[in-house]
């Protein structure tokens, strides 16, 4: 494959530069938290940056979960029920 | 009112089966022609009618149009009309017919208006997704389109219960509001939760939907679940136990999607995830929040499409479906790349993708009424849903570790599919007043509010965070190659072993009693039948017989002259009925004493 075309992600700046815009962005969502009034339902949707904590320690227990308890479980051969 | 029109279910599976009538060009001119037709047919019928039939002694209601019934009609037929354009490198006619019946059994769900009308297509519709289950023709399929037609049948037959007891209490056959009261009211819910797949009844869906055809999967992705949906919608809204049946299938799936390889299923445990959305709207009943779960239906079934088309486009052109078979195919395949991202963010709520628009309803009913632990669950789904759908199967797909598939881009019909749904995804997030001007109740709800944008927003990107620290830290679970059992392995493996002691003890007794009666003692009669008067001639006889024998010596040949008694041949002239005449005379003479001493 030397003489293939090379592609947006085979250079790995691109690759840096795609999650330096990533990690910007979070940051921004972080600081602009702070100056959005929520309409709430909840009184804990008021507290700063509810839900990025939410979603991060949500995805990572879903991670830690599904990986360590779950599939220890369930996992089985492909040819399992053949 | 003029109540008589052409029912919608009818265009598409009469006009389904005269598809093998035609072949080429035509075909492929016909049936995407077929659901343009049908829509024209649906728009034309004005809302509110009734078209009855008499039936017996019951008036049977074959269409009913009102708000409910035609905002499924609309996305059915959209979804049909795009289906039947990305399966159009299909050469055989099954798949177009089958499609055709199925999607048309599910029109004929929606707009029934009496449970026996509601049933005969609640019944076809299982017939017509078997098929394209069947379609694939491998034998994973095949025993997979066995599994699911038991689990549908043994459903349709819960509802049918249901339906007769009902009539048989209330002498109506009306399908309307029920309601969870008595146990008729039992059956149906649970036969519909069937098709809804519901914890512990959805095992059916991600055993079968990832063995389906490419296309296949596509049409299976849109109709069971959504009529199911509908029919909740209709007889059991506000019913509580619906909002925690709703959250338990918005919750496990994501678990499941997580250490899935297969992308396809992934794919189908984020069907059930979604679902469990509209479930839980319907649950909680305000006219919100049953808003939220038929706009949802409508998103979903176009996301949810469009991602099972962009995995099965990549299927098409690489063979692979594994996650660990893929990778990298963002340089191939660009366009399904970019639609399947679509489909992501769309799926994941992000703003201006569709999701956004329909999701946080349900999300907003739940807050309305204080749900705190509802509200939690369904939050944690939502972010959970992003992780799995909306990160996970682009970026194993199509970026990721490259697999070195050098693949052409997916057919141009597939795009145009795949583009009509992106565009109906991003055009139902943009421009969300058209979709809420065809839901049940007047849609006040505002979802582009900066408070929503931004908490939506950062609740996607930190868990994109937690995705990417997890993934670039390796505790992100790697993809495997193996399956994970899931509640079907009840009846697949103990259910199995149980068949299997069965079948051991009744072959057992029925081998025995093989042995012993046809074997053993029809042999034993049959042979006294045929032997017995020979035995007993032959033992009357010995004496003679043996003097005989005596005089003669066994191997010495008597004089030709002299009149021999034929010993050996006794037996053998009485079953073959040829013996001596005097032989004969002398049976008949004992047989006659016989009778004479015993009567």
């Amino acid at each position: 494959m030397k003489n293939e075309k090379k592609h947006m992600f085979d250079n790995p700046k691109n690759v840096k530069r795609l999650l330096a815009i990533f990690f910007t962005s979070v940051v921004i969502l972080f600081i602009l938290d702070f100056f959005v009034h929520k309409h709430a339902h909840f009184p804990w949707e008021n507290w700063p940056v509810f839900y990025a904590i939410f979603g991060f320690v949500a995805c990572v227990l879903l991670v830690l979960v599904s990986r360590f308890i779950l599939r220890p479980l369930v996992k089985r051969k492909e040819d399992y029920y053949e | 009112m003029n109540n008589v029109c052409i029912p919608p279910a009818f265009i598409f599976i009469i006009g389904g089966l005269l598809v093998p009538f035609l072949s080429g060009k035509a075909r492929s001119t016909y049936v995407v022609l077929l659901p343009v037709v049908g829509f024209i047919n649906l728009i034309s019928i004005p809302m509110g009618t009734l078209m009855t039939l008499p039936f017996l002694d019951y008036t049977l209601t074959l269409v009913r149009i009102d708000r409910l019934s035609l905002a499924f009609g609309y996305i059915f037929h959209i979804i049909s009309f795009i289906t039947i354009i990305y399966i159009l490198h299909v050469k055989k006619n099954l798949e177009y017919v089958a499609g055709f019946i199925y999607s048309g059994a599910a029109l004929g769900t929606i707009f029934a208006g009496d449970l026996f009308t509601f049933f005969v297509f609640w019944e076809t519709l299982t017939v017509g997704s078997v098929m394209l289950i069947w379609a694939r023709g491998t034998k994973a399929s095949a025993a997979a389109g066995f599994r699911y037609l038991l689990v549908h049948v043994t459903g349709g037959l819960s509802l049918l219960a249901g339906i007769v007891m009902m009539v048989i209490k209330t002498g109506s056959i009306k399908f309307g509001f029920i309601g969870l009261t008595d146990a008729a009211s039992w059956f149906i819910f649970m036969g519909i939760g069937v098709n809804c797949a519901w914890p512990f009844l959805h095992t059916w869906l991600t055993d079968a939907y990832p063995e389906a055809t490419i296309g296949g999967t596509v049409f299976l992705s849109a109709f069971t679940t959504k009529t199911a949906i509908y029919a909740l919608a209709r007889a059991y809204p506000g019913t509580e136990l619906l909002i925690w049946i709703g959250v338990g299938m918005a919750a496990f799936p994501i678990f499941f999607a997580v250490i899935e390889n297969d992308l396809r299923r992934v794919l189908a445990y984020s069907l059930v995830n979604q679902v469990g959305f509209m479930v839980v709207g319907i649950g909680i009943g305000s006219e919100l929040a049953i808003n939220g779960a038929v706009a949802h239906a409508f998103n979903d079934i176009l996301f949810k499409g469009l991602l099972f088309m962009s995995m099965g486009a990549v299927m098409y052109r690489t063979g692979k479906i594994n996650a660990t078979d893929l990778g990298g195919l963002y340089k191939s395949m660009p366009w399904t790349a970019a639609f399947c991202i679509v489909g992501a963010a769309s799926i994941s709520a992000f703003p201006l993708f569709s999701g956004f628009v329909s999701k946080s309803m349900v999300m907003s009913a739940a807050g309305n009424h204080h749900m705190i632990a509802v509200w939690l669950v369904l939050l944690f789904a939502s972010a959970g849903v992003f992780h799995h759908a909306g990160i996970k199967i682009p970026f194993f797909a199509f970026f990721g570790h490259d697999a070195g598939h050098r693949v052409k881009e997916a057919p141009p019909h597939m795009l145009i599919a795949m583009g009509l749904a992106a565009f109906l995804c991003i055009f139902n997030g943009t421009f969300y007043k058209p979709l809420y001007s065809i839901l049940p109740y007047a849609a006040t709800y505002e979802p582009y509010t900066l408070s929503h944008i931004v908490t939506q927003t950062e609740l996607l990107f930190y868990s994109a965070l937690a995705f990417t620290l997890l993934l670039l830290s390796g505790i992100y679970p790697a993809e495997m190659r193996a399956i994970n059992i899931d509640f079907d392995w009840f009846y697949r493996k103990p259910l199995n072993a149980v068949e299997a002691l069965c079948a051991r003890i009744f072959n057992g007794i029925n081998s025995v009693c093989d042995l012993i009666f046809v074997k053993t003692l029809t042999a034993q009669i049959n042979g006294f039948a045929v032997n017995a008067t020979a035995k007993l001639t032959n033992g009357l006889l010995s004496p003679i017989l043996r003097a005989n024998a005596i005089n003669h010596g066994p191997d010495e040949k008597p004089p030709s002259s002299q009149l021999v008694p034929r010993d050996v041949d006794v037996e053998k002239a009485f079953s073959t009925g040829t013996s001596p005449i005097g032989i004969f005379a002398a049976c008949a003479g004992l047989m006659i004493v016989a009778m004479y001493f015993f009567a």
